[in-house]
């Protein structure tokens, strides 16, 4: 069993649900991030997703946008990224890491190149926002055959037939994004979140993890209610932004908003 | 001069059902996107055939962008060059200055009958934005326009055109501030306003269908040069040549005329500083393949997958991809890619602009370029063809800034 999927099974054998924390890797500077992540699963993450650093995050908002841009000034790319996993996994064997960024790193590595080194550093998921299930046969194979799980999304414009052929091609979990827009809006409706999380399953016995529009314990809370794992990204990326000149403190102010979503959460099991 | 027939006739096998142009092209947006792209091809392969749509199509472009448009023999131009004749096809005198009105007006057609009430576009030189600003006045509709900061500054009477015509121009700050970063921000607000928005692409560029459809809009030039050239010369020319930035206006030019072997075909890039520089905006001629704005293209990108700020005197360029269909083009051999510099596009500009009395764009000027040093080489017998795509009425005051003047 690939760490994913163990840690979404003691989940729910404790009937409780997933908090998956997202940070872009390198931001505000690339020392910080292995301490950050360390620091967020003792404050109760179950999942990490690691943003790669992109030119031209087309998906994301103005937070995640400007998260890169940092990033990126201090050259962090996909090889810095698979580094700092390969860190984190010194002390930490357990909890999975999903990268999460666009398609061109790896394209320009190489599918099979890039999963081998990914594989090796610790990773256990990847989700490229700008690959859909149509182009992603040859990437996906290579990702399954190192066994890193391909992590799909869903969105509010999928209809049955997309449904299906995401549910046929994802491994791991599915990454249902709450409304249409881009990182970091808000625009939460839970009801009809939760009417097409009904319909999802009819198609996929995988978690499904909610993202986009996740501000507080109290959304996070709405949402654990209705989905196998809560993703946060944006309020946590504002947090760090704020403190960009005091890197020191980013670690301990961030794994107290992940302990509060997480008492939050856990109070709805 | 158009019709159903027409169109269905010049269309190659190309792309496939998925858009793929050989490994270029497909469709690489995030999953919300997905959908309303099924949506728009499902409109568009159905408004192609339908022949109600192609008659207003073709009404649209006759009384309100006046095509035909010329094809003009610059006898002066090709005799002070002393090589092949050079014909302009004057897509210039086309309503708003440009080719780029040929593609609006007919995604204007498609965003009526999808029953969309807003329009949005990106736009490097403006041109776009003034054509598309254009089409949603006439429509009635609200219309928002992404520019990079630094476009909106180098092409400011652009800018006023679009805000005279009811146009929003939002100026884009992300990034490099030029076209890519434009065509960033639309993507967001599209993905943020699928219900009500049409996104109206510019170039032959972004996920399918946008490639397909665009070429088949501008195919109009390609045909109509066909004719024209066959009633003025009694035969096909022996070159086309046209600028590349996203290469609407070349592929317009080129594909009607992708199977007669004997033309040779030359897209022109921006070549900057030069392309041993760094400092150009020529991915086909020096960049490498890769995925971006929801196509897999030559971009110009450094070893780690990022995409690489681009140079060039002309906004209309400046952008770091290129239409898919060029890419297979190169690879397959059919069509030639050069690269022309800052330097040689301003003295073809004045060149043209004082022999003919025609001010050409600053993007065409690549062209006019390169086609004086091609026709050099050929003799007075043959024909090359540019593509005049836009009129230079825009770049008076960049041409000033160089010269040390100030208007």
């Amino acid at each position: 069993m690939s760490r994913i999927e163990v840690r979404f099974a003691e989940l729910k054998s404790q009937n409780r649900k997933a908090l998956i924390p997202f940070v872009t890797a390198g931001d505000p500077q690339p020392d910080v991030t292995v301490p950050l992540l360390h620091a967020m699963v003792a404050a109760g993450a179950d999942l990490l997703e690691l943003g790669v650093p992109f030119s031209d995050p087309m998906a994301d908002g103005p937070v995640i946008q400007a998260a890169c841009e940092r990033a990126l000034s201090h050259h962090v790319s996909l090889h810095q990224v698979l580094d700092m996993v390969r860190e984190f996994r010194q002390q930490d064997t357990t909890t999975p890491v999903i990268l999460m960024g666009y398609l061109n790193p790896v394209e320009v590595w190489g599918y099979t190149e890039f999963a081998s080194a990914a594989a090796a550093a610790g990773v256990d998921g990847i989700l490229t926002v700008d690959l859909p299930p149509e182009e992603a046969t040859d990437f996906s194979a290579a990702m399954k055959a190192v066994d890193i799980d391909s992590i799909f999304l869903l969105a509010p414009t999928s209809d049955e037939s997309r449904m299906r052929k995401v549910s046929e091609i994802a491994s791991g979990f599915i990454y249902y994004v709450s409304f249409k827009g881009v990182t970091g809006a808000s625009h939460l409706d839970v009801s009809s979140v939760s009417s097409k999380l009904n319909e999802l399953r009819k198609y996929t016995d995988l978690p499904v993890g909610v993202g986009f529009g996740i501000r507080d314990g109290e959304s996070a809370a709405q949402v654990a209610r209705i989905a196998d794992a809560v993703i946060v990204g944006s309020v946590l990326v504002s947090q760090l932004a704020a403190l960009a000149d005091q890197p020191d403190r980013i670690p301990s102010t961030l794994a107290a908003t992940v302990s509060e979503l997480r008492a939050a959460i856990d109070k709805t099991s | 001069m158009t019709n159903a027939a027409d169109n269905t006739a010049s269309s190659s096998a190309l792309p496939d059902e998925r858009g793929h142009f050989g490994k270029y092209g497909g469709r690489f947006v995030s999953e919300t996107l997905m959908a309303p792209l099924d949506e728009l091809n499902a409109a568009y392969q159905k408004y192609m055939c339908d022949p109600e749509f192609q008659a207003e199509l073709d009404r649209d472009l006759a009384h309100f962008v006046g095509r035909p448009s010329p094809l003009y023999f610059a006898e002066r131009w090709s005799s002070m060059i002393g090589g092949a004749r050079i014909y302009l096809k004057r897509e210039d005198l086309n309503h708003t200055g440009a080719h780029k009105i040929n593609n609006t007006v007919g995604q204007a057609l498609l965003a009526r009958r999808m029953g969309k009430t807003r329009i949005i576009a990106e736009t490097g030189a403006g041109q776009h934005g003034v054509a598309s600003a254009t089409v949603a006045a006439r429509m009635g509709v609200e219309c928002v326009v992404y520019m990079g900061a630094e476009d909106i500054e180098r092409q400011a009477i652009n800018v006023y055109r679009m805000r005279l015509l009811g146009a929003t121009v939002v100026s884009v700050e992300s990034g490099s501030r030029t076209l890519k970063d434009a065509l960033n921000e639309a993507m967001r607000d599209w993905v943020t306003n699928i219900d009500n928005t049409f996104y109206i692409i510019g170039t032959v560029a972004g996920p399918h269908p946008y490639p397909a459809m665009v070429r088949d809009f501008q195919a109009i030039i390609g045909r109509e040069t066909r004719q024209q050239i066959l009633a003025m010369e009694g035969r096909l020319p022996d070159a086309l040549v046209a600028c590349v930035g996203g290469g609407s206006n070349a592929i317009g030019l080129f594909h009607p005329f992708i199977e007669d072997n004997e033309v040779a075909i030359y897209g022109v890039e921006a070549g900057g500083d030069g392309v041993e520089t760094g400092r150009h905006a020529a991915p086909l001629c020096a960049g490498s393949p890769g995925v971006l704005h929801g196509n897999r293209t030559y971009l110009m990108e450094d070893r780690d997958g990022q995409i690489i700020e681009t140079h060039s005197i002309s906004a209309g360029l400046d952008y770091p991809g290129v239409g898919p269909e060029h890419a297979w083009l190169k690879d397959s051999g059919r069509a030639t890619y050069v690269a022309i510099k800052d330097s040689e596009a301003m003295s073809a500009f004045h060149s043209l602009t004082r022999t003919e009395g025609i001010m050409p764009a600053l993007e065409t000027s690549h062209a006019l370029a390169y086609a004086e040093k091609l026709a050099a080489g050929m003799d007075k017998e043959q024909i090359i063809v540019v593509n005049l795509s836009g009129r230079g009425d825009k770049d008076v005051n960049t041409v000033a800034a160089l010269e040390g003047i100030k208007l």
